[in-house]
C-alpha cells in the first residue's frame, strides 16, 4: 500500500460528565485513499473527524498528518481542509470570495489566488455562478461552493462531513459520481463522514465501521459487506439474516452447528468458533421455489410465505420457516408479469449454498 | 410641541405672560438655535454620545460573547445580571456612581490604601461619559447578544479551517454576520446618550453640559417653552437623518444585486 498520510494513533476523546465519543481508537489512511467513517448517530464519527481538522482536541493520544504529530497544531495551521454538513457558506461574500477567503487570509498573491480561484470554480462548474450571493443558490450549488473553498486550498487532507445528507435522493446520486470523479481527479486524500451504508459502498475505497466509539472494522466495501467481522457490522452493513445457532463439532475448517428449524448445517469457515455463535446470510443469496431443489450441497428448507413487498426491481420476501426463524429473501421480478412468483401464505423451499454462509463469533 | 416652537411668550396688557404663548408662526426661535453657542454645545453633546457609544460598544461585544458561549445552565443567570440594574431607578444609580467616584468616595478611598490620590474623577466630561456608558450598556448587551448567539457557528470553525487566525475570523466573519446586532446596539445607547439630561447633570457638574440639559433649563428654569420645544425638535430631525442613513447603508450593503 502507498504512503501513510494520517495515522490515528490510541486517540480518546471524552467530553465534560463521562462520555467517550471517541475511545481509543488507532489507524492509518494511506495517501490518495477516498476513506469513510460509517457509523450509526452518536458513534463517535463526527469527533473523530473534527479531531482530525483540529476543531476539537483528543483527551489522550496521537493524530499524525504528513509524518507530523498535530497536537499542538491549531486549525488554521493544518494541512486539512473541511465541507461541513450546514456548508457553513459564509453569507456576506459572493461565491468567488467564498472560495478566495482561504488563499487571502494566508497572503497568497492577488493573481495566483485569481487564477486558483477560477480553476476551483471551473472544476465545480460554478464559474457563471461567481459574483451570486449563496443566499440566491441552491443547496447543491452552496456544496459546490464549500467544495471549491476547500479544494482550493490544495490540502493534504480533504475532510468531508455528512456531505450530502442534505440534498434531495436525485441530486445525492449526482453528488456521489462527483465527489469520486473529483478525488480521482485531484489526488488529495478524501475522509468522509456518514451514516448512509450505500454512501459509503459507492464512493470509498476503504470504510471504518464506528459503534460507540470504537472502531468495528476497517476493510473495502466488498470485504465488509461479504465477509463482516461482527453481527453488528453484517447487520449495519446491508440486510441480513441473522440466526443463532449451537456449534456441534469444529474441525479442520468444517463446521456443524445445529440450528433450530434448518437441522444440522455444514458449514466451510477457518473461524475456530465454538458455543452460540451466530450465522448470516444475505437475502440476495437466498433462492425461492416452489418445488424441493435438486441441486445438491446446498442448505435447503421448507416454509410459509409471510410477506412480500414489491419494490419494482425487486421483491422482497419474507418466509417463515416451520419451527424456526423467519428468513428474509430478495427476489429479481424478471418479467412484468408475475413479480416475485410467490404469494402470501404460500408453501415454497429456500435453498442457499454453504459458501454464501457467514459464521460471527463477535 | 410643534406648534409652540412656532410661538412666542403672549404680551398681555403691556407684559409678557409668564404662562400664555401664542402661536405666531415665528421662526425665531429655529434661528435662535443656530447660535454658535448652541452649535457648542450640540456639537459637544454628539462626540460625548459618540464616544460613550463606542466604549459600550468595546465592552458590551466580550461580555455578550462570554455569555453565548457561556455554559448553558450559566446563560439565564448572566443575562440576568446584565438586565439587573434595570431594576434600580436611574437617579439612585447616578448617585451609587457618585458615591463611588467622589473625591472622599470607594475609590478614591481603595487607592488611598495603595498610596495613590485622591484623584478628582466626578464632574468633567470623563465622568458623563462613564456615567452614560454604565447606564446604556445593557441595550448593547442585548442586541448583540441576540446576534451573536444566533450565528451559526459552524461559519467561525470554517474561517479558521481555512487558515484565517482567531482575529481576522473576528474582523472578516464574525463582525460583518453580527452587523444588525451592532447597528442596533449603537441606535439604542447613541439616541438616548444624545437626549440625556441627567447623567451630565449629576456627574457632568457646570462643565460637561450637554444639549439635554439646555432643553431642559428652557421648559424648568428659564420658562422658554417655545425655544425648547424648537430645540427638541431640531434634535428629533437629526435622530431622523440618522435612522434614514442607516436604513440607505442597511439596505446597500444587503445587496439586490442579481
Amino acid at each position: 500500500m502507498s504512503e501513510t498520510i494520517v495515522s490515528i494513533r490510541n486517540v480518546t476523546k471524552s467530553f465534560p460528565g463521562g462520555v467517550k465519543a471517541v475511545d481509543n481508537v488507532s489507524f492509518d489512511i494511506a495517501q490518495n485513499e477516498f476513506f469513510a467513517l460509517l457509523g450509526p448517530s452518536g458513534c463517535g464519527k463526527t469527533t473523530l473527524l473534527r479531531m482530525i481538522s483540529g476543531l476539537e482536541t483528543p483527551t489522550a493520544g496521537q493524530i499524525v498528518i504528513g509524518g507530523e504529530d498535530m497536537a499542538l497544531t491549531p486549525p488554521n495551521k493544518r494541512p486539512t481542509n473541511m465541507v461541513f454538513q450546514s456548508y457553513a457558506v459564509f453569507p456576506h461574500m459572493t461565491v468567488a470570495d467564498n472560495v478566495a477567503y482561504g488563499l487571502k487570509v494566508t497572503g497568497v498573491p492577488r493573481d495566483e489566488t485569481k487564477r486558483r480561484v477560477a480553476e476551483a470554480l471551473e472544476m465545480v462548474k460554478l464559474t457563471a455562478l461567481a459574483d451570486r450571493k449563496p443566499d440566491q443558490m441552491s443547496g447543491g450549488q452552496r456544496q459546490r461552493v464549500a467544495l471549491a473553498r476547500a479544494l482550493v486550498k490544495r490540502p493534504k487532507v480533504l475532510l468531508l462531513d455528512e456531505p450530502l445528507s442534505a440534498l434531495d435522493a436525485k441530486l445525492r446520486d449526482e453528488m456521489r459520481l462527483e465527489l469520486t470523479r473529483l478525488q480521482e481527479n485531484v489526488g488529495i486524500t478524501f475522509i468522509i463522514v456518514t451514516h448512509d451504508q450505500d454512501e459509503a459502498l459507492s464512493m470509498a475505497s476503504r470504510i471504518a465501521v464506528m459503534d460507540r466509539g470504537a472502531v468495528r472494522q476497517i476493510a473495502t466495501p466488498s470485504e465488509l459487506y461479504e465477509h463482516p467481522s461482527s453481527r453488528f457490522v453484517a447487520d449495519f452493513i446491508g440486510k441480513v439474516n441473522l440466526i443463532e445457532a449451537q456449534v456441534i463439532s469444529n474441525t479442520a475448517g468444517a463446521l456443524v452447528c445445529e440450528v433450530k428449524g434448518l437441522g444440522r448445517l455444514e458449514l466451510p469457515t477457518a473461524s475456530p468458533a465454538a458455543g452460540t455463535i451466530a450465522i448470516a446470510v444475505r437475502p440476495e443469496k437466498l433462492k425461492i421455489g416452489t418445488s424441493e431443489p435438486l441441486a445438491a450441497n446446498v442448505i435447503k428448507t421448507r416454509g410459509k410465505v409471510r410477506d412480500v413487498a414489491y419494490y419494482g426491481d425487486t421483491s422482497h420476501v419474507v418466509v417463515a420457516v416451520d419451527n424456526g426463524p423467519d428468513l428474509s429473501v430478495n427476489v429479481q421480478n424478471e418479467s412484468r408479469l408475475g413479480g416475485a412468483g410467490v404469494e402470501r401464505g404460500q408453501e415454497v423451499w429456500l435453498h442457499w449454498s454453504p459458501n454464501d454462509t457467514l459464521v460471527l463469533t463477535e | 410641541m410643534w406648534f409652540m416652537s412656532f410661538g412666542e411668550k403672549a404680551v398681555i396688557d403691556g407684559e409678557i405672560s409668564i404662562t400664555e404663548i401664542d402661536i405666531t408662526g415665528t421662526l425665531a426661535n429655529y434661528a435662535r438655535s443656530f447660535d454658535p453657542l448652541y452649535l457648542t454645545i450640540m456639537w459637544k453633546s454628539i462626540w460625548i454620545s459618540a464616544l460613550a457609544t463606542a466604549l459600550c460598544l468595546a465592552t458590551a461585544y466580550p461580555i455578550a460573547f462570554g455569555i453565548c458561549f457561556a455554559p448553558a445552565k450559566w446563560k439565564p443567570y448572566l443575562l440576568l445580571l446584565i438586565i439587573l440594574p434595570f431594576w434600580i431607578n436611574l437617579l439612585i444609580r447616578t448617585y451609587a456612581l457618585i458615591a463611588v467616584f467622589r473625591t472622599q468616595g470607594y475609590l478614591n478611598l481603595s487607592l488611598g490604601w495603595i498610596g495613590l490620590g485622591p484623584f478628582d474623577m466626578l464632574y468633567n466630561n470623563g465622568a458623563v461619559i462613564f456615567g452614560l456608558v454604565y447606564v446604556y450598556m445593557p441595550f448593547m448587551v442585548l442586541p448583540l447578544y441576540a446576534t451573536i448567539e444566533r450565528l451559526d457557528k459552524s461559519f467561525l470553525e470554517a474561517s479558521l479551517d481555512l487558515g484565517a487566525s482567531q482575529f481576522t475570523t473576528f474582523l472578516k466573519v464574525t463582525v460583518p454576520l453580527t452587523m444588525p446586532g451592532i447597528i442596533s446596539g449603537i441606535l439604542l445607547v447613541f439616541i438616548p446618550c444624545l437626549g440625556s439630561f441627567l447623567t451630565p447633570d449629576l456627574l457632568g457638574g457646570a462643565n460637561a453640559i450637554m444639549i439635554g440639559n439646555v432643553i431642559e433649563r428652557q421648559f424648568k428654569a428659564a420658562n422658554d417653552w417655545p425655544f425648547g420645544s424648537a430645540l427638541s425638535f431640531l434634535l428629533m430631525y437629526a435622530t431622523f437623518g440618522a435612522l434614514a442613513l442607516r436604513s440607505l447603508f442597511a439596505r446597500r450593503s444587503k445587496g439586490v444585486d442579481i
